[in-house]
């Protein structure tokens, strides 16, 4: 067994073998090795590069060396099982790498591997048939040829949204066959716009391949070309890439404005990716290798990549079994659904219940005005669709006969699951929740979609309160992921249980949170942008404070008061300063621009609206913080409020706070949410005395 | 109202190479339905001229209509294929004419006038569905003594036929065993065999993906002391052996078939012109007697007799049951007139696809023999059956085509 080998049995590595079969070249063009990457599983767990599989790769290329020098071959080429190409590097070991050395063996393990092809005195062809990010994406680089299936599903070179760089020699050989503008956009753009895959047939325009072939006949015509490229008969033309300083660059220059435009500089691996772009106009190929060798190898050993790992896995697997969620065959089935409220929020979840679940939405309003305009706008939503071709005209049809409207709420009575979305007012609902439990089934289900009001005193006076649960969406409901689950005090399994089912029909990510004040995103949102608030207030200039934030949170906090508009911000602040008065603030500027009926602090030029400025009070004394401190300031006070929470038991873990905010607020992967990030700085041991995760978890193990 | 009848012809013929049925076989992983697929494909790929809308029918047959081989295939290969939604299909089960069926079924829709173009074929996949494969027989079949316990066991009903004919003795069999051998390499050296077939990739979890480019049941160089070696399977000291019989192979077949004036309006190729056909029940016991009946009724509904025929394609399932075939109609064993390729006992015979390999190759020597006016493709059926269906060669001097210069029918004939 070589070390390689016992590495991989060591740690389990599922190895992608290269298979490699001889075949007949058509037209008796002669004989062709195959390999075929293939790690003996079906499409739903696709082929990756570790260790072993590698080593497998390597020993491959070195007998078909020489085959090919002997004259037995004369070609190769490399392709995947069904469906699946390669979707890259194996990265399950990363988190227990603690030495640069190892890491820096990966990066070159690739590159040496990979060059083999490369190196070959035959063609060689890569035959992309299926699923192909990162290094599955690199190593079809390396070969002479490349064909691609119509059906490609996904193509990607997905590392700058974890936070490495397709350092197996994707920002060498990808600039160089496609430009820079083409190479930025699958490199740096797409990873960083919620990494964004593309198709075949994209690919195949972008010049990553040089033929688009059907999937019925994909590998017969891809060796049909490979035969006629080795007898000559077919040329390859390819568009010529401009390396003059001007045109390499340029693309560069503005993939960096972007880049920061999206991380505020504060990701490492898209820099570091155009770094190596930049340098790889004039270097040569084993220089750019080198130089993608130690990027990758300082990556690795980055808590940026830690913590985008920890974040990815959050989304990809915790947030597939929310922790804490009763066992799913509690759930009862949910085949109609009710809606208290016509106004836009229920009109979006009316929309988002149908196109899910696919059951009967009934909205209901006091005056048929309303109920009209809720319903006129679910069905003008279905006709975008259906203009955009994401629904046929059945399909449309059928939408649009499973949403209705009423100014009754007597057609609830056979609905399973009703959900109110009605004025932030605990007697409305209290009243709403009495009238709908007069027409519904015993076992309905009654949802509330509060942001922030007490669920079990709102289950209080019911005949059943067990049936009632917490399930709030955030803006935009069909877009953002997060559905925060809230179990009341007499909350039963049952409910809950079709809560969580009912919100993975509706393809979100949910979190189960204890009934508490503002539950998780708004409380901490609010826990912060008060801050911003009071730091205002107090002095220092908004635009100080909006830079202050630049790679914390998706957007700088008053730009998200104007998104959410200023009303809805000031009316969670005074929810959560009731709750905690003093640690919340309510600001009375913001209060101000509410009453004044500003919809949002910067104007139509993009800078902040001096009519909002001129309604603030001056402070007596004003205190100006730079931004370094009014970062300190916010992630101290960030601290201070997950500790509280934890320690209240508000969520399970850490873990849940993390998701919540990433997939609630799109906090950045590169933080790992927030927790990472707090420890990562220090400050959550500063303020709280104690990190949130143990080094490692999200975080380089022995590096603090 | 008056019905135009139409003729129909025989426009090109494609098949995949023959595999060996079993886990060693090249298809061992490989899908039957995708067999079949891929000879659609080149079907359209070789008519480039031709919307893929302008079939109208797909025909597919199989023995063992379950797994890859069910689920209406002739549909869905269709539309796996790339055909339109808009083109039907349906599947076909005559055991191992299948596809000869599949071929007279659509035709005779054509010649109806129901529609103009379609796809014909079939496929069977021997290693992943053996022949019996999940069947119920009736138990009245052996209590009223429908027929002989033997006539479900093909070896056994080839057996029975030396009972019956006992001047085709094993030494013959395997002579003519060897000779198909023989021809069928001296094809393949010549170039004969290989445009037919259309390259399949085959799927194999440890071997990796490969690609089928011949066929795998050939054993050239046999000879007929090599075969008198070989067990005699089905009865102690019998006659038949692995060696004069086909084996167990996976493969498929399809081809394109067209209203004489479809293919002129269209401009495709015209390989044979369908005369006339028959399917005629036997003895089941005896099924390889099948093609004798079958022949001598289409040939009486053509007004032809045997001596217009010049050249056969006859499926060996059993060398002694096409041995049978020529001693009844006084054909010496070697006649050059048949199988000039070879047959199944060197190609292999996967159940129902095998019909459209016989008229295939037979469109090929049409075109290499202009002087043969009609050719026979005929074949024996499981379960007491035999097939037999006459061709007529475009390339022949006294060939008139149905159809004039400006696309009417030359004659009156098919007025109805």
């Amino acid at each position: 067994m070589t070390d390689t080998a016992q590495q991989a049995a060591t740690r389990d590595e599922v190895v992608t073998h290269a298979r490699v079969h001889d075949v007949e070249l058509p037209g008796g063009a002669g004989t062709f090795a195959l390999i075929t990457l293939d790690n003996g599983f079906d499409h739903t767990k696709p082929n990756s590069f570790g260790p072993a599989g590698l080593a497998e790769l390597s020993d491959a290329l070195d007998t078909l060396a020489e085959r090919a020098t002997k004259g037995e071959i004369v070609g190769a080429g490399i392709t995947g099982k069904p469906f699946i190409f390669t979707v890259g590097a194996d990265i399950t070991g990363i988190p227990s790498i603690t030495d640069r050395e190892q890491a820096l063996e990966i990066a070159r393990t690739g590159h040496d591997t990979f060059s083999k092809i490369s190196a070959l005195p035959v063609p060689t062809f890569g035959f992309v048939n299926g699923a192909s990010m990162g290094g599955g994406v690199e190593v079809a680089l390396y070969a002479d040829y490349r064909t691609i299936s119509s059906d490609v599903p996904a193509y990607a070179l997905p590392e700058c949204f974890l936070g490495l760089v397709p350092g197996w020699g994707g920002t060498y050989l990808v600039p160089h066959l496609i430009g820079t503008e083409k190479a930025a956009q699958l490199i740096i753009k797409n990873p960083l716009s919620q990494n964004r895959m593309i198709k075949g047939k994209n690919a195949f325009e972008l010049g990553l391949a040089d033929r688009l072939l059907q999937p019925v006949t994909f590998l017969e015509d891809s060796l049909a070309f490979a035969a006629r490229v080795i007898t000559g008969e077919e040329k390859v033309e390819r568009a010529e890439v401009d390396t003059s300083e001007e045109g390499w660059n340029g693309p560069l220059d503005k993939a960096q404005a972007e880049a920061d435009a999206k991380t505020g500089k504060a990701a490492p691996a898209p820099y570091r990716a155009i770094e190596l772009m930049r340098a790889g106009r004039t270097a040569t190929r084993e220089e750019a290798f080198e130089a993608e060798n130690q990027a990758l190898a300082d990556l690795i050993m980055s808590d940026e990549l830690r913590a985008g790992l920890y974040a990815f896995n959050l989304v990809q697997k915790r947030a597939k079994r929310p922790a804490g969620a009763p066992d799913k065959s509690l759930a009862r089935k949910v085949t109609k659904v009710g809606i208290v409220g016509a106004g836009l929020m229920a009109s979006q979840m009316a929309l988002l219940f149908a196109r899910k679940l696919k059951v009967p939405v009934l909205l209901t309003d006091l005056d048929q005005e309303r109920v009209d305009k809720g319903v006129a706008y679910t069905h003008a939503e279905i006709d975008k669709l259906q203009a955009k071709g994401r629904l046929n005209s059945d399909g449309a049809n059928r939408l649009k006969a499973l949403v209705s409207g009423s100014t009754s709420k007597d057609g609830f009575s056979d609905a399973d699951f009703v959900i109110e979305a009605v004025f932030e007012e605990m007697s409305v609902k209290k009243k709403v929740f009495a009238e709908v439990e007069a027409v519904v089934s015993r076992e309905c289900v009654l949802a509330t979609n509060t942001s922030s009001l007490d669920i079990t005193d709102m289950a209080s006076e019911l005949q059943h309160p067990e049936r009632v649960v917490g399930f709030h969406f955030f803006n935009p409901v069909a877009i953002m992921p997060l559905l925060e689950i809230i179990r009341g005090d007499r909350t039963d399994d049952a409910t809950l249980a079709t809560a969580f089912a009912t919100s993975r029909g509706l393809g979100k990510t949910s979190i189960l949170v204890k009934n508490s004040p503002s539950f998780v995103v708004n409380r901490l949102l609010g826990r912060f942008m008060g801050d911003a608030g009071r730091i205002v207030d107090e002095g220092t200039p908004i635009e100080v404070v909006e830079q202050a934030f630049a790679g914390l949170t998706p957007m700088p906090p008053f730009m998200l008061i104007s998104l959410v508009g200023p009303a809805i911000a000031l009316h969670n602040s005074e929810t959560l300063t009731k709750a905690f008065p003093d640690r919340f603030y309510v600001s009375p500027n913001l209060a101000k621009v509410v009453e004044a009926k500003i919809p949002s602090f910067y104007g139509s030029d993009g800078a902040i609206d001096t009519k909002v400025l001129d309604l603030f009070d001056a402070p007596a004394s004003p205190v100006v913080l730079t931004a370094d401190e009014v970062r300190e300031r916010a992630l101290g006070s960030l601290a201070d409020e997950v500790r509280r929470m934890l320690d209240e038991g508000v969520v399970q873990a850490p873990e849940d706070i993390d998701l919540a905010m990433i997939t609630g607020a799109g906090f950045p992967f590169w933080n790992g949410g927030v927790t990472p990030l707090l420890d990562r700085t220090g400050i959550s041991k500063k303020v709280t005395g104690k990190r949130f995760l143990e080094p490692g978890v999200a975080s380089v193990a022995d590096s603090r | 109202m008056p019905r135009t009848l139409s003729e129909v012809v025989f426009v090109d013929g494609v098949r995949t190479p023959f595999g060996k049925a079993g886990e060693k076989g090249m298809y061992a992983q490989t899908r039957a339905d995708d067999l079949v697929i891929k000879c659609i494909r080149e079907l359209l790929r070789r008519q480039p001229d031709l919307d893929p809308a302008k079939v109208e029918e797909v025909a597919l047959a199989a023995t063992t209509q379950i797994g890859d081989q069910g689920l209406t295939m002739g549909r869905v290969a269709g539309l796996l294929a790339g055909l339109p939604k808009s083109t039907p299909g349906y599947s076909i089960d005559r055991m191992c004419a299948g596809a000869m069926t599949a071929v007279t079924n659509t035709a005779s829709s054509i010649a109806f006038g129901a529609y103009d173009v379609a796809i014909a074929g079939g496929v069977e996949h021997m290693g992943r569905h053996p022949m019996g494969e999940g069947v119920d027989p009736n138990p009245r079949i052996i209590a009223e003594k429908l027929v002989d316990p033997s006539a479900l066991v093909m070896g056994e009903t080839a057996e029975n036929l030396h009972d019956r004919f006992p001047k085709i003795t094993k030494q013959r069999c395997d002579a003519f065993a060897v000779g198909s051998q023989n021809k069928l390499a001296k094809a393949y050296a010549d170039g004969k065999i290989q445009p037919d077939l259309v390259p399949v990739a085959t799927r194999h979890d440890e071997l990796g993906w490969g690609l089928a480019t011949t066929d795998e049941p050939p054993r050239p160089g046999t000879t007929v002391e090599d075969l008198a070696q070989l067990k005699t399977p089905f009865r102690p000291h019998g006659n038949i052996t692995a060696g004069n019989a086909a084996g167990l192979n996976d493969g498929a077949t399809a081809c394109l078939l067209a209203s004489e004036r479809a293919a002129t309006e269209l401009d495709l190729p015209i390989g044979m012109r369908l005369v006339n056909y028959a399917f005629v029940g036997v003895e089941p016991e005896v099924m390889g007697i099948g093609p004798v009946p079958a022949t001598e009724k289409a040939l009486d509904h053509a007004g032809l007799d045997i001596s217009d025929i010049g050249l056969f394609e006859l499926n060996e399932a059993f060398a002694v049951q096409v041995l049978a075939f020529l001693d009844h109609f006084g054909i010496a064993d070697d006649d050059p007139r048949v199988n000039e390729y070879g047959g199944a006992i060197a190609i292999g015979h996967p159940l129902a696809s095998s019909g459209v390999r016989l008229m295939t190759q037979l469109s090929r020597q049409f075109a290499e023999h202009p002087e043969v006016r009609y050719g026979l493709t005929a074949m024996c059926i499981g379960i007491g059956m035999g097939g037999s269906v006459i061709w007529e060669n475009p390339h022949h001097k006294d060939y008139v085509s149905s159809i004039d210069g400006t696309g009417n029918r030359t004659d009156t004939e098919g007025a109805a």
